[in-house]
């Protein structure tokens, strides 16, 4: 089986692999580049587990061919915190326990960071809509709905006012 | 049996590449061909697939919306001119989902998917294949698994807006796969209705027009009492699927009640 270079960003770092045929871009994060955060669930596009961003948009990886991103940017949970401290998501989803066995909370997370970089202030409706295609067995959802609005909230807290000076 | 990958620069070569082979499949946005390779199947060998950039064109010129069959789902929820199609389009799965499944795609679809197809059907659309013929979606479906490669689909834009209908029923809330679904097409002149388009999807082995229940509309008003004669043929000349989202005997005793939802314009 013949393999293909494909190069592109991998949470913000160029990163070039070489892919099979076929190969579906959650299998080359977790196998050729060692990202292990994006995780296999369904493989059938049902269960959002293995959701990352490409460009800024949530995308399922395994549906998707690993050479379509070469050139791309690619984000997964890796890449949310910042040096040691976690992204806010990842901060809220801790304080409310929004996490039980934990396998859905990758993608949970992917898709709730899309969300709020596109609408920073969502309400609980949209928070439902932006989580639809991700699936948690273990804790009903209200845990993660919260955690989400809650760091939200704390997101808009930490951006920078601009008052009109006189 | 390994898998060969061919990206072709243009639709024309993506085209002439699966003509070439009794074994490959086109892959749009991966939402079914992945899963196929995901499952393991061997009915196929090869992937052909395209970066022609004319496949992600919107164009609307006048009455007329061409999209191409690579056009997202997402692309025409967020499309500001395409508020018709927009419900149809956010019924597709989950934000990643609406991300990669594409227009082209979606007709493609069998049952529980391809949801927004319903809505096209309702809308008259026609299909342009690549060399340019032209053909009624309704032909397309009806000998889709033999078809070639899409191009476009080009629908008139409605009067009005909100003379669309689209409802998707599903058991999960607030995606699941659909029981069913119905689009509508329901202009008016002088508070009655003129021109009717009724589809349904989940109905039948493909999305279907419901002539009898676009001919009892014609000239009614939309109330209770307007709509009767419909939606006493609701299900005229249909044997709905049984398959493990709903028996056909459950989907013949519930699509009237959606119909009527839709039509009197009430809440699920």
């Amino acid at each position: 089986m013949s393999k293909k270079p494909v190069q592109f960003i991998h949470n913000g770092r160029a990163e070039a692999v070489f892919v099979e045929d076929g190969q579906n871009l959650l299998d080359a994060l977790r196998r050729e580049v060692g990202d292990l955060t994006p995780k296999y669930g369904c493989g059938q596009g049902t269960c959002g587990t293995c959701t990352v961003l490409v460009d800024g948009q949530p995308q399922l990886s395994c549906l998707t061919l690993a050479e379509t991103v070469e050139g791309k940017s690619v984000e997964t949970t890796g890449g949310m915190t910042d040096g040691s401290e976690l992204h806010p998501l990842q901060a809220a989803f801790m304080d409310h326990f929004a996490a039980q066995c934990g396998y859905c909370t990758p993608g949970m997370l992917i898709a709730a960071n899309a969300l709020l970089r596109r609408n920073p202030n969502p309400s609980r409706d949209e928070v439902v809509e932006a989580i639809g295609g991700n699936i948690c067995r273990c804790t009903g959802y209200q845990p993660i709905i919260d955690a989400i609005l809650d760091a939200a909230g704390k997101m808009s807290q930490r951006r920078p006012t601009f008052s009109r000076g006189l | 049996m390994s898998l060969r990958v061919t990206t072709c620069a243009s639709l024309d070569e993506a085209s002439r590449a699966l003509s070439a082979s009794q074994t490959a499949r086109f892959l749009g946005g991966g939402t079914l061909v992945m899963r196929w390779v995901n499952e393991g199947d061997q009915s196929f060998d090869e992937i052909v697939r395209t970066t022609d950039a004319a496949a992600q064109r919107i164009d609307i010129s006048g009455e007329r919306v061409t999209l191409g069959a690579g056009v997202t789902m997402a692309m025409i929820a967020e499309h500001r001119d395409l508020a018709f199609l927009a419900p149809a389009a956010r019924a597709v799965g989950g934000p990643a989902i609406r991300t990669m499944a594409t227009v082209g795609g979606n007709l493609f679809a069998h049952h529980p998917y391809g949801d927004f197809t319903v809505a096209l059907l309702a809308l008259d659309a026609e299909v342009t294949m690549a060399g340019g013929q032209t053909q009624p979606l309704d032909t397309l479906l009806a000998g889709r698994d033999r078809a070639g490669l899409v191009t476009s689909v080009t629908v008139s834009r409605p009067r009005n807006p909100s003379d669309v209908r689209f409802r998707k029923v599903a058991r999960v809330k607030p995606k699941g796969v659909s029981v069913l679904s119905i689009a509508a097409l329901l202009p008016q002149q002088g508070g009655v209705v003129s021109g009717a388009r009724i589809a349904y999807g989940a109905m039948a082995p493909t999305p279907v027009r419901m002539p009898a229940v676009e001919q009892a509309l014609e000239g009614v008003r939309l109330d209770s009492a307007g709509v009767a004669t419909a939606l006493a043929r609701a299900t005229d000349g249909l044997d709905p699927p049984t398959d493990p989202i709903a028996t056909g005997w459950y989907r013949r005793e519930v699509a009237p009640v959606h119909l009527r939802r839709l039509l009197l314009g009430e809440d699920a």
